[in-house]
């Protein structure tokens, strides 16, 4: 099989790879998570040609909203060359030729996501879509599945704050790093994706519809416009973001967005800007700036 | 650090008429059932068991109140249905049928049996605190014995750390536990100690009925004392109505004021705890008096 052929369309599968009833399918679970914000809809998780847990979720989201005049950014810990991302992008170019994809967050209509929500401020017209590994925010306080929907049900989140309340007794702060609780719309505690705490103020009231997806799990939740996201804290102990202690990106300088750190060979830490297409930008207007 | 519990009681006027509990034809199957199993059992039948087709009566024909700042003490061997009654009171299980109306919920006009998960969260978050026999089912042991209390503070509505660690403090104090074992897990707590801080986990949102469940089986005497003793001070300060589950006429006779005998899934008889103790009519309660040395 030549080189070719490995990126040229496939014609034998149906546009956006998934049967039309499929889609269908998605498309009504995900308008009951919008008219529900924070509510998990189970769904019929559907087979991919990715490993479970490795994107299906966003990805069957993503293949079901798409169709002519679409442009597609994939990105996976905040850059679009990583491996995760690049195959993503290639299986939707592949299955739906009228489709374009872009490394420009501000040209896409459909952003799928991983990890990070991009800097540039997202608009009114574009979607969001989420690739989440654990839906459920519940989880780590409640095993049963049966459990956790009934005090989803009953809006039961007490054990939730012992756990926090716990993280501050232990650590004299909440510590959790990722998928930071939050309670959407005044209703439901909701598992905000492996995103950093960094990125959570950016889903509240938001102007761009979020999409979140758990293939594995077979779970949908969403976050329309406009919606109150407020993540859980103490009044005495306030929610915060990352603090890089005044430390900018190695290649832009920027120190309002959220930095990777990398140990270099020689034992240094240098930080640089988790949003790649981010930092290109910033950098090549800098350098049309000093021409 | 101590703080004082403040009284759960209200209008003294209305209350002293007023029952907080009332329970009615308070009746637990297991099984199908038939349409003699109240004549093939109980008491005289000296067996729970249907003999006509199977099923266990745990409780039945129980009818009681309890009025605020009452302790009512519930007695009876194993298998007479006490720790039923108790655990179908605060919702851990359905009653086959019966009701019962706590003056506190909906101002007694709603049958507590009937109502739905969120009016059950009230209940026991709010107006009930259970001790039970094992900690473990109280309390979650891999939680901090301040987190345990604090569970009960959140569902409140607390959002202030250093407000939720005063209450808890002060109620661990009361109870006599260190504060500085607060942030410790209670599953590295002795048996008294973890019963303590079920009581504290009980009183945090001020109740007015608490039940306790064999909360001294298992205890040494010494120990058993002591949390007696701390049980009793603290209905008298706060001024909580309690019924207390025991097959121990000792701790009956020490906590409460009125005594209810239980045999067989049937309450044989009841009456002042004193006149119980002094001049038993059941045959049943002759026996389990002369068996104590109390």
């Amino acid at each position: 099989m030549a080189l070719q052929d490995l990126v040229a369309p496939q014609q034998s599968y149906n546009y956006a790879f998934l049967d039309e009833g499929s889609k269908k399918e998605i498309r009504r679970s995900l308008l009951k998570a919008v008219a529900v914000p924070g509510y998990q809809v189970p769904f019929g998780s559907r087979e991919l040609p990715i490993g479970r847990g490795w994107g299906t979720g966003g990805l069957q989201i993503t293949l079901s909203l798409i169709g002519k005049g679409d442009i597609i950014k994939v990105i996976d810990q905040g850059t679009d060359a990583g491996v995760n991302a690049v195959n993503i992008r290639r299986l939707i170019e592949r299955t739906t030729p009228d489709v374009t994809t872009t490394l420009e967050t501000a040209e896409a209509t459909v952003i799928q996501t991983r990890h990070r929500i991009p800097e540039e401020k997202l608009r009114a017209d574009q979607t969001l879509v989420f690739q989440v590994p654990l839906p459920e925010p519940l989880r780590l306080v409640e095993r049963s599945e049966n459990q956790t929907r009934r005090m989803h049900a009953d809006k039961n989140y007490s054990r939730m704050w012992v756990a926090l309340y716990e993280e501050v007794v232990k650590h004299g702060l909440i510590a959790r790093s990722t998928s930071y609780p939050v309670l959407v719309n005044g209703r439901y505690i909701m598992a905000t994706s492996p995103i950093p705490r960094w990125d959570i103020d950016k889903l509240h009231q938001s102007d761009h519809l979020s999409l979140f997806g758990a293939g594995r799990e077979k779970r949908l939740y969403a976050v329309p416009p406009r919606t109150e996201v407020i993540p859980l804290a103490f009044e005495d102990y306030p929610f915060t973001v990352e603090n890089f202690n005044g430390m900018g990106c190695v290649r832009c300088g920027s120190t309002n967005t959220y930095l990777d750190e990398i140990v270099t060979d020689d034992g240094q830490k240098i930080f640089m800007c988790s949003d790649t297409a981010w930092c290109d930008g910033r950098v090549a207007r800098q350098s049309k700036e000093s021409v | 650090m101590s703080i004082e519990l403040e009284a759960t009681t209200r209008d003294q006027s209305l209350e002293v008429e007023t029952p907080l509990l009332v329970v009615e034809n308070l009746f637990k199957r297991y099984g199908k059932g038939c349409a003699h199993c109240l004549e093939l059992t109980g008491p005289e039948q000296d067996t729970n068991h249907c003999r006509n087709c199977g099923a266990l009566i745990a409780c039945a024909e129980v009818n009681f109140e309890i009025y605020p700042g009452e302790v009512l003490g519930v007695v009876g061997e194993s298998g007479s249905g006490k720790t039923t009654v108790l655990r179908c009171l605060y919702k851990d299980m359905e009653p086959t049928s019966g009701r019962a109306f706590l003056q506190a919920f909906d101002n007694g006009q709603t049958d507590i049996f009937q109502t739905n998960s969120q009016q059950t969260r009230y209940l026991q978050d709010f107006l009930m605190g259970m001790v039970r026999q094992n900690p473990a089912m109280g309390l979650r042991l891999h939680i901090t014995a301040g987190g345990n209390i604090a569970e009960r503070l959140l569902a409140a509505d607390w959002r202030k750390v250093s407000e939720i660690r005063e209450r808890s403090s002060g109620l661990l104090d009361r109870m006599e536990v260190p504060i500085k074992r607060m942030d410790d897990y209670p599953a590295f707590f002795s048996g008294g100690m973890q019963q303590r801080v079920q009581i504290a986990k009980a009183l945090a949102n001020q109740p007015v009925l608490i039940l306790l469940d064999e909360m001294t089986t298992g205890l040494d005497v010494s120990v058993q004392a002591g949390v007696i003793d701390l049980v009793k001070e603290v209905q008298r300060e706060s001024g909580v109505a309690i019924i207390v589950v025991s097959h121990d006429l000792g701790v009956i006779r020490l906590l409460s004021e009125r005594t209810l005998v239980m045999k067989n899934g049937r309450i044989v008889e009841s009456g002042l705890t004193d006149q119980i103790m002094e001049d038993p009519q059941h045959a049943y309660t002759q026996l389990l008096v002369s068996s104590t040395n109390y």
